[in-house]
């Protein structure tokens, strides 16, 4: 066993895992206190990595450009709320589904019209772009170490926020009952809007932190959704520690499966039939995990209370 | 009323209008439009398939294209190692042999996913068929013997008796008998006890259980045969096509057949099949105008869920309603 190779993998699932939750905890919250499922969030994740790639061009700095993203997804967020998603709330699943699918249609094309049909880059200042050695001969790039920083800040901030502020109080008390919190005085539209504005932000901002690693390309938002879905599966919908934990295990499971399961089948199977199975198997992993914990737990590991 | 109500004529003219017009375009000359007819009435195969569990079951399954391709991809493989060898158990050109592995491949994952995916209801039903599609699509994306995701050109069409699929009107008739035959299949499902139990857990689930009924062998039933049916059409599709390719079972391609039933009515047998006309249509119009023709179809579309109501169906029987949560 190669451990080095597997502390740096253990560290890309790690990375891998807090970006999924950046994208996870939108989709939850979204669902979570609006019962709106929306299709179109990978494609909001995708905008995000394309508005700071220009950006960065324009600025020169990457940094500066996703300072001046974030109010863009959030102006985003609000109006595909104002004008879409809030004459949806009232109808059923399938409607939201259609709407937000047509939704991803004009965004996945209005993005093509707009940035074309190749990937951007986005180059990093020097001082993100190097190699920290941890120890010994473990080397890894300094943006990862950024990125997995981030999403434990953001992770942190979301939890105080949801927990221990007066908004997140809001929002805790919308998600058990919508017209108790309406019928108290709050402005439940608005409050909607900024959760929506909320989801948007924190999508862009895992498309603007993986746009340098990946460039900004048309298809990562349908790519990125499914495994969010997956994640917000396994880990109850609704939930925000359910999504952070899933988050995590799915970045892992998937990331070592990849480089792994070819070592691991090799030590019961033939060479050959190691080669040719484990990428299959390890391309269906997450599924198989995610069927696997349903089996057991249909409404996932940490289901919210019930409304 | 009379013996066939309005849902009854629409069925009528529309299906001789499907079985004539499209010869008779060929003869003058127009074969485009044959071609156009045939992935229409295959694309409506799969639309019925999923409206039996969509709009009767209630089951909003949005992966119901991995089913179309485990279809083609049981066609394309025995074909692929008939030419290239390998795997001599599977190679085969022969049609029976490739539509029972269709049937057997499709039955046995709707069983296996279905069984998992109706312990669950609602949204998380939605989001975990969703997966399970995703994962065939990703299954069949990383066999690079098949192509990986460039997909894979079939050398030869499935060999039948009597019937050429080398001859466009021949495969555009058989897909068009199995469209009639698949319309027909859920017209009595959806009016036999079995049907009446599945609406019936559509609109009061508990009260079936109370009245003894396992609704969810049902549903299970159901989705396995809606599974089989979109297999079926599968198999037509990889003929038509000559090719396969992850594609054909990609995300998108359930949101479009959902798009289809919806379009056209859901819970109405014909109702699919008119959404799958306008969508073939509305696509090759929309095509031909801009390569970015995604963009007015997605407006529309969401025009549609805003507006709309209840498809072209509820348009024609004058009854259509939003879909409205019966719980708020």
């Amino acid at each position: 066993m190669d451990y080095t190779l597997l502390f740096i993998q253990t560290l890309n699932g790690v990375q891998l895992g807090l970006l999924l939750f950046l994208v996870a905890s939108g989709l939850t919250l979204v669902f979570g206190i609006l019962d709106f499922v929306n299709l179109a969030h990978g494609s909001i994740y995708m905008i995000g990595a394309f508005v700071c790639a220009s950006l960065t061009y324009w600025s020169g700095n990457f940094l500066i450009a996703v300072v001046l993203s974030l109010p863009v997804m959030a102006v985003l967020g609000y109006l595909i709320e104002r004008v879409i998603a809030r004459r949806l709330y009232a109808r059923d699943h399938l409607d939201h589904v259609l709407g937000t699918f047509g939704l991803i249609l004009v965004m996945d094309t209005s993005a093509h019209l707009i940035w074309g049909p190749e990937g951007i880059a986005v180059p990093l200042p020097d001082w993100l772009n190097g190699q920290v050695t941890l120890f010994a001969d473990v080397v890894v790039p300094s943006f990862r170490l950024l990125i997995i920083a981030t999403g434990l800040t953001i992770a942190a901030g979301l939890f105080w926020l949801v927990n221990y502020t007066r908004l997140g109080m809001l929002i805790r008390a919308g998600a058990s009952n919508r017209t108790m919190v309406a019928a108290l005085g709050i402005d439940i539209k608005t409050l909607f809007s900024l959760v929506f504005a909320l989801g948007a932000v924190l999508a862009g901002l895992a498309g603007m932190l993986v746009a340098p690693i990946t460039e900004a390309s048309i298809s990562m938002g349908g790519e990125i959704i499914i495994t969010a879905f997956v994640v917000i599966i396994v880990g109850g919908i609704g939930s925000m520690k359910g999504a952070f934990i899933a988050a995590l295990m799915i970045g892992l499971i998937d990331t070592l499966g990849r480089s792994f399961l070819g070592d691991i089948f090799q030590l019961f199977m033939s060479q050959d039939a190691a080669e040719t199975s484990a990428p299959a198997i390890s391309a269906m992993l997450i599924y198989i995990i995610m069927a696997a914990v349903l089996a057991v737990r249909p409404q996932g590991l940490f289901p919210p209370k019930v409304r | 009323m009379g013996r066939l109500g309005k849902a009854g004529w629409v069925t009528l003219i529309v299906m001789l209008a499907l079985l004539i017009l499209p010869p008779v375009l060929l003869w003058s000359g127009n074969e485009f439009y044959l071609l156009l007819a045939t992935r229409l009435v295959i694309l409506a195969i799969a639309a019925v398939s999923l409206n039996l569990i969509l709009g009767y079951g209630g089951m909003v399954s949005f992966g119901h294209a991995a089913f179309i391709g485990i279809g083609a991809y049981a066609m394309g493989i025995p074909v692929y190692h008939e030419f290239y060898g390998g795997l001599p158990g599977v190679a085969s050109t022969n049609g029976f042999f490739q539509l029972a592995l269709a049937v057997g491949l499709s039955a046995l994952f709707a069983l296996i996913t279905g069984a998992i995916s109706l312990r669950t209801k609602g949204v998380y039903f939605l989001m975990i068929t969703m997966a399970f599609g995703q994962m065939v699509f990703f299954l069949f994306q990383s066999l690079s013997e098949y192509g990986g995701d460039d997909g894979l050109v079939i050398e030869q069409r499935s060999e039948l008796p009597l019937v050429s699929f080398d001859n466009p009107l021949s495969l555009y008739l058989t897909s068009y008998a199995v469209l009639v035959a698949v319309m027909l299949l859920v017209w009595l499902i959806v009016n036999s006890r079995f049907g009446m139990v599945l609406r019936g857990a559509k609109g009061n689930d508990q009260r079936l259980i109370t009245l003894g009924y396992n609704t969810y062998l049902y549903r299970l039933t159901a989705y396995v045969i809606a599974g089989v049916i979109a297999g079926v059409a599968g198999f037509l599709m990889a003929n038509f096509a000559s090719f396969i390719s992850p594609d054909m079972m990609g995300w998108s391609r359930s949101g479009e057949l959902m798009f289809m039933v919806i379009l056209g009515g859901a819970a109405s047998v014909i109702g699919p099949v008119l959404g799958a006309a306008a969508f073939v249509v509305i696509q090759e119009v929309l095509s031909s105008w801009t390569v970015y023709w995604h963009l007015p179809f997605g407006i529309m579309l969401i025009l549609i869920v805003l507006y709309g109501r209840g498809g072209v169906m509820g348009i024609i029987s004058g009854r259509g309603s939003a879909h409205r949560r019966p719980d708020e």
